[in-house]
């Protein structure tokens, strides 16, 4: 596997947020991880990328320990997060969040040519470039946080909630682009509330539960499983 | 007051203003980043004033050789303070570091007191005290290498922080620190270059001052540190144009304020003015409306 998150223990001071989330990413899978608020999807993609330390548990990358390293060094290994709420550079202008995401790479040349690239999948960036990121909409700024997690050149990229807050037909353009970016050779590790959205495009999903893998499988069958329709996809 | 006196008092005003505005920055900047106030930014101006002195004196040295290694050895000073002194504190209380700060600050008073004794030492005269007559105003050879001087320092400051990738960095990560760092972004590398660019500003500021008052002592970065962080408040703390701003706006205020004839109130107008900004403005003159993250 890819990427293997093993029994997973993180608390803030008493709340325990997670008991145990153990979960695998194969190259080339899109997963998702679904789950209600609150139940710790979101505190695992940031104990993944290093923001916060697990009390026990271990995350290994292509077979190797990563639960220890700081998040710039996991950036370099090839794991990028598209954090929840976008959290684009809002003061900065397009481009350079651009090259905030590229921030890794040593090779100035290749960077300039791959702005081209997320200028090509995503038009409207272009020409907003050199405007604030501040005063994009909502799903320019989940394109702007798509694009500049792309900069790094992600093997697998980590996305929260990307259709939070957005219109239901920015939804399906976003979750188009997840597809493509996916078709294209980068491996997906994605949360998700829209469990509905979630399933449809990803191989694979966990359903968590305050803390605790419940559910997990292929997800077609998630989809067709009563429990999960009920809880979460409102049927 | 007549036109060319008034003149004259704003031109020393801009010259007083831009050593506040020197020291001003790194407040600025590391509270950008790391919301802390570094109370011990005023006993980093204060050695670098020092730092200048010994080159001055001992080593036979130039004023601009001086000033280098006056910059240079505080900026190796503030890295270090940063390193041992605030970055142990990082995930405690907002109040744990700041106690540090004040630590740091005594500490560092008490040593220079301890090495160099508590009384004001002389800041040797390297420039000659000729005057220059521009229209109305007179300006002194000391008075034209501060303000060359500051606005070099400020203009590369902005050169950095607006087109260099590190200075880029700075930015990204006074906006938002865990995205900066989600970003392949070393946040501790970011925070260690801050400190030293604010540091060697400040140890600018010192040598500058120096020069200006022919005088140094240990306890010089109280009050210039209290009023360099009146001007980096006044211009809306964490953003680096509203530091020169506030620097440059305090120092003619002072100035004008003791031509005005309250020379016995001069320490009192920069806080009497931070009262009445904060009033009306209470996130400064350029700084940003309070934003919460969520």
């Amino acid at each position: 596997m890819l990427l293997e998150v093993n029994n997973l223990h993180v608390s803030y001071g008493a709340i325990r947020a997670l008991k145990g989330v153990s979960c695998q990413v194969g190259e080339g899978e899109i997963v998702a991880l679904i789950g209600a608020n609150g139940a710790g999807k979101t505190t695992t993609l940031r104990t993944i990328s290093g923001l916060i330390r697990p009390q026990e548990g271990t995350i290994t990358y292509k077979g190797k320990p990563i639960t220890k390293m700081p998040p710039h060094d996991i950036v370099s290994l090839g794991i990028c997060q598209v954090p929840e709420g976008r959290r684009v550079f809002t003061r900065m202008t397009v481009l350079e969040n651009l090259e905030m995401g590229a921030y890794t790479r040593k090779d100035s040349a290749n960077v300039k040519t791959d702005i081209q690239k997320v200028f090509q999948r995503f038009p409207r960036l272009e020409e907003r470039k050199t405007q604030l990121a501040g005063t994009l909409s909502g799903g320019e700024q989940q394109m702007l946080a798509m694009g500049r997690a792309l900069m790094s050149k992600p093997t697998v990229l980590l996305m929260d909630e990307p259709s939070m807050g957005l219109a239901p037909m920015l939804v399906q353009e976003i979750f188009a682009i997840i597809q493509e970016i996916n078709q294209a050779g980068t491996t997906i590790l994605l949360v998700e509330q829209n469990a509905h959205m979630a399933l449809s495009v990803a191989n694979r999903a966990y359903v968590l539960e305050t803390g605790e893998v419940v559910l997990s499988g292929p997800a077609n069958e998630l989809a067709d499983n009563p429990e999960v329709q009920k809880a979460y996809l409102g049927e | 007051m007549d036109a060319s006196m008034l003149s004259q008092q704003i031109l020393n005003g801009i010259t007083l203003g831009a050593t506040y505005a020197l020291i001003a920055l790194g407040y600025t900047m590391v509270y950008g980043i790391i919301q802390l106030i570094n109370f011990a930014h005023g006993e980093i101006y204060m050695v670098g004033a020092f730092v200048g002195v010994l080159m001055v004196t001992v080593f036979q040295q130039g004023l601009l050789f001086s000033l280098a290694a006056a910059m240079l050895a505080c900026m190796v000073m503030g890295v270090t303070i940063e390193r041992i002194a605030y970055r142990p504190l990082r995930r405690s209380t907002r109040l744990a570091p700041l106690i540090s700060a004040i630590g740091v600050s005594i500490f560092l008073q008490t040593l220079m007191t301890k090495i160099k004794g508590p009384q004001p030492v002389a800041f040797p005269q390297v420039i000659n005290d000729a005057l220059y007559k521009i229209g109305p105003v007179e300006i002194s050879k000391v008075q034209i290498l501060i303000l060359i001087v500051a606005s070099l320092l400020m203009a590369t400051l902005h050169f950095i922080v607006k087109y260099v990738k590190i200075g880029k960095a700075m930015r990204a990560a006074s906006e938002d620190y865990d995205t900066a760092a989600l970003m392949g972004i070393n946040v501790n590398r970011v925070i260690s270059f801050t400190f030293a660019i604010g540091s060697a500003l400040a140890a600018a500021g010192g040598v500058l001052v120096g020069l200006y008052f022919n005088s140094v002592s240990p306890f010089m970065g109280v009050s210039a540190g209290l009023k360099a962080f009146c001007a980096a408040v006044l211009g809306g703390i964490g953003s680096i144009p509203g530091a020169m701003l506030g620097g440059i706006f305090l120092g003619v205020a002072e100035t004008l304020g003791i031509a005005g004839g309250f020379d016995m109130y001069k320490d009192a107008i920069a806080f009497t003015l931070l009262i009445i900004v904060l009033l009306f403005r209470p996130t400064g003159l350029l700084g940003r409306p309070i934003q919460r993250k969520v």
